[in-house]
């Protein structure tokens, strides 16, 4: 079968991105640099800025003193494989099969697709003025092999279309560089006064071989379509979604239930395959009065096991609230993560955080009384005893910093100092009396004071002098001064209690 | 005499034959003084600190309340030795962790559970308690009636987890399935070598029920990672001598 292949070019890819998310841009000529070599150079321009004769691979210095008020923004790395995918995700519309070709264009098999739309011609108009309607500035080209769609989509002049067996003829007057060539190869090809492609393409093979290598001798092949050339098309991800339509309403907890084990025997079993497993799902149930209800969980770890999410889920059946009935069920896994079925057996049994089942026993507590209440803590570089500790983010995070056992720290700790009234006999002295919650303790023992110093940096206000304490019947404290002593104006607080 | 000698030996091998019935087999060598608490340990049965167990802590303030999450926290540093991670559950939630690593604990191994309600710390509780592959599973709640802590106890019966309710404010004391119920007060410390300041941290641990034991008290300090026990006489200050 006779392919047919369709390039489309994006001119100004990442600048129109970035015009489309900030509006005030528009009219305004901007480049995007990146540094190079101690020197920022422009990566892309523009249409304003290049009317104004600004070229990428310039300075971003020369390209300021060639214009007025141009805009240097970073450019945003990695964005343009972002935006062709998502640009080609979104080309699948018009054939299934849709390449990405780095930096700035796609390529699309349009084979057998064409005639949907009227024909090429109908084709390439639809597919551009839609593409342009969205706020990019795209140039497409159809012909017989990718090399050649591609050479004239950027350096065609006449027709965008091709005939069938019509591309040498159509590439002949391109310049070298149409037939996406290494610049080392074009360099050598300018300085032997090789201006077009005609004025090499009917050379031996041998000879040229010899003087440019065999990548220059695939791409002209590929252009000529001698040789086949590969697509990798994108892979549209299929959402992780099960349906369950029911053939009579349900509303009992035991349909509920039966509904949700079925559900997740379909979803589990494709993500066992894949060796993936759930984080988050949702599932909706859409009831006869045209009502949604839906409920969630959240896994600590992902899971692909039918029974643990069956648990899960289990303490939410009581939230569903059936009404008539529900008609149809639709549980979506919307966050999934690679596990290791490897380490999973490792883990199994084996005491400690990474126990698969002390994660599925918080992934129980989670679905009961919530994730925020669930807690681990680490420690922080920090001397001021509030921020001494840091929640950890997962079962598997770890700190790099120690636990410092040097000072004495107590076992429970107000989360807000409490204001005591003291009695010190000297101004630098343990207090000898302190009343907390109006009981009167009478000091007997104590020791201090430590000064911890307020991170300045942080928040402001006066360092802390902290004292253990004892008194007279063995309960003890972590008081401490805020500030210095001055007449009797620092005030006391109690913040801690020792074993 | 002989007749009453063997009467008491008959008696003897009864008794152990009703413990092993009920659950606690004759003590491997070795699992004594497990746990470091000395004498406190021969008031339980076979001399022996029950594991697999729970223990009720009552206390009516919070110094108390503090004095016993001391003594969880060195009975921790034991179960925990092995890597295993446990659960913390509490209404209030100010353990502080960087103290417990005083007591020989890694406090990143400890999970703590927030709570509104005593029903919420015991359901927690309950489920955590079936989970085995926990080291152990403390919790504070209020209230703890014969029926929960009977739930508890048939939970650890499967688990073999070891489980503390820590019980601050206690209205009413009734009766319990639990292995044991604890009252730990803070006692003054006593300098060491006569220098000037606190010393190590220093309870009077009542064991108020045990199951098949012999309740007592004991007076125990928590000194260089260890337990230590200290004799009674020692602690009677000087003027109450006198005053006695």
């Amino acid at each position: 079968m006779q392919h047919r292949y369709m390039a489309i070019w994006f001119r100004h890819l990442v600048t129109d991105w970035l015009t489309l998310r900030q509006p005030e841009l528009k009219d305004q000529p901007f480049v995007l640099v990146v540094p190079e070599h101690n020197r920022m150079i422009v990566r892309a321009a523009n249409p304003e800025a290049e009317a104004q004769g600004v070229r990428t691979g310039m300075p971003a210095a020369d390209a300021k003193a060639i214009t007025t008020n141009l805009q240097v923004i970073d450019f945003p790395l990695g964005q343009e494989s972002k935006l062709l995918r998502h640009l080609g995700l979104w080309c699948i519309r018009y054939t299934p099969v849709v390449a990405i070709d780095l930096p700035d264009g796609l390529t699309l098999d349009i084979s057998g697709c064409a005639h949907l739309w009227g024909g090429e011609k109908g084709y390439l108009k639809t597919v551009v003025l839609k593409l342009r309607g969205m706020g990019y500035d795209a140039r497409a080209a159809i012909a017989d092999t990718v090399g050649a769609a591609w050479a004239i989509a950027r350096y065609g002049k006449i027709r965008p279309i091709i005939e069938s067996g019509g591309q040498a003829e159509a590439i002949a007057g391109l310049s070298p560089a149409a037939l996406r060539l290494e610049p080392e190869i074009l360099d050598k090809l300018y300085k032997l006064g090789f201006r077009y492609v005609k004025s090499f393409m009917t050379m031996p093979r041998t000879v040229l071989r010899r003087r440019f290598g065999e990548g220059f001798l695939l791409r002209l092949a590929q252009a000529l379509g001698t040789t086949d050339e590969y697509l990798a098309p994108i892979i549209p991800p299929v959402p992780y979604v099960e349906r369950l339509p029911c053939l009579e309403p349900v509303r009992t907890d035991k349909a509920i239930e039966i509904g949700i084990e079925k559900l997740l025997q379909g979803l589990c079993s494709r993500l066992q395959a894949e060796g993936k497993g759930v984080r988050k799902a949702v599932l909706k149930c859409f009831r006869i009065d045209g009502k949604m209800v839906q409920t969630g969980i959240t896994t600590t770890r992902g899971s692909h096991s039918v029974s643990h999410l069956f648990k899960l889920f289990g303490l939410q059946i009581s939230k569903i609230e059936p009404a008539l009935g529900i008609e149809l069920f639709l549980l979506e896994a919307q966050k999934v993560e690679d596990i290791d079925p490897l380490q999973e057996k490792l883990w199994m049994g084996e005491p400690g955080l990474q126990d698969t089942a002390l994660a599925e026993l918080l992934d129980r507590i989670a679905g009961k009384i919530g994730p925020e209440r669930i807690m681990r803590y680490l420690p922080a570089e920090h001397y001021w005893p509030e921020r001494s500790i840091r929640p950890a983010l997962s079962l598997k995070d770890i700190s790099l910093a120690g636990w410092r056992a040097d000072k004495p720290r107590p076992i429970r700790l107000l989360s807000k100092p409490e204001a005591i009234e003291v009695m010190a006999l000297l101004p630098d002295y343990p207090p000898k009396i302190f009343i907390y919650k109006g009981k009167r303790h009478v000091v007997d023992k104590a020791d201090g004071p430590e000064r911890i110093e307020r991170e300045w940096w942080l928040d402001k206000g006066e360092h802390r002098d902290y004292y253990m304490v004892e008194d007279e019947h063995g309960g003890r404290y972590w008081l401490f001064r805020s500030g210095h002593y001055d007449g009797g104006g620092a005030q006391w607080y109690l913040h801690g209690f020792f074993a | 005499m002989e007749t009453a000698h063997d009467r008491k030996a008959l008696i003897n091998s009864l008794q152990k034959n009703i413990l092993q019935w009920e659950g606690y087999r004759p003590s491997p060598v070795g699992t004594q003084g497990l746990v470091g608490l000395g004498a406190v340990e021969t008031a339980f049965p076979n001399g022996v600190f029950p594991l697999g167990a729970v223990h009720e802590l009552v206390c009516s303030t919070t110094e108390q309340a503090t004095a016993s999450s001391g003594l969880i926290s060195g009975l921790l540093s034991v179960f925990m030795q092995n890597g295993g991670a446990c659960l913390w559950i509490s209404l209030t939630g100010n353990i502080f962790p960087p103290a417990l690593s005083g007591f020989g604990i890694e406090p990143s191994r400890l999970i703590f559970i927030r709570v509104t309600k005593d029903q919420e710390a015991l359901w927690v509780m309950e489920e955590a308690l079936k989970c085995a592959g926990l080291a152990a599973v403390v919790a504070e709640a209020r209230e703890l009636d014969f029926k929960q802590s009977r739930r508890l106890q048939l939970a650890v019966e499967q688990s073999h987890v070891t489980g503390f309710v820590l019980r601050n404010a206690v209205k009413k004391i009734g009766s319990t399935a639990c292995a044991a119920r604890w009252q730990v007060k803070p006692l003054p410390s006593e300098p060491v070598d006569d220098l000037p300041g606190l010393g190590f941290p220093r309870w009077e641990v009542e064991l108020l029920r045990v199951r098949n034991g012999h309740p007592g008290t004991w007076i125990i300090e928590w000194a260089e990672g260890k337990f230590k026990q200290v004799e009674k006489e020692q602690t009677v200050k000087p003027f109450k001598r006198k005053a006695g």
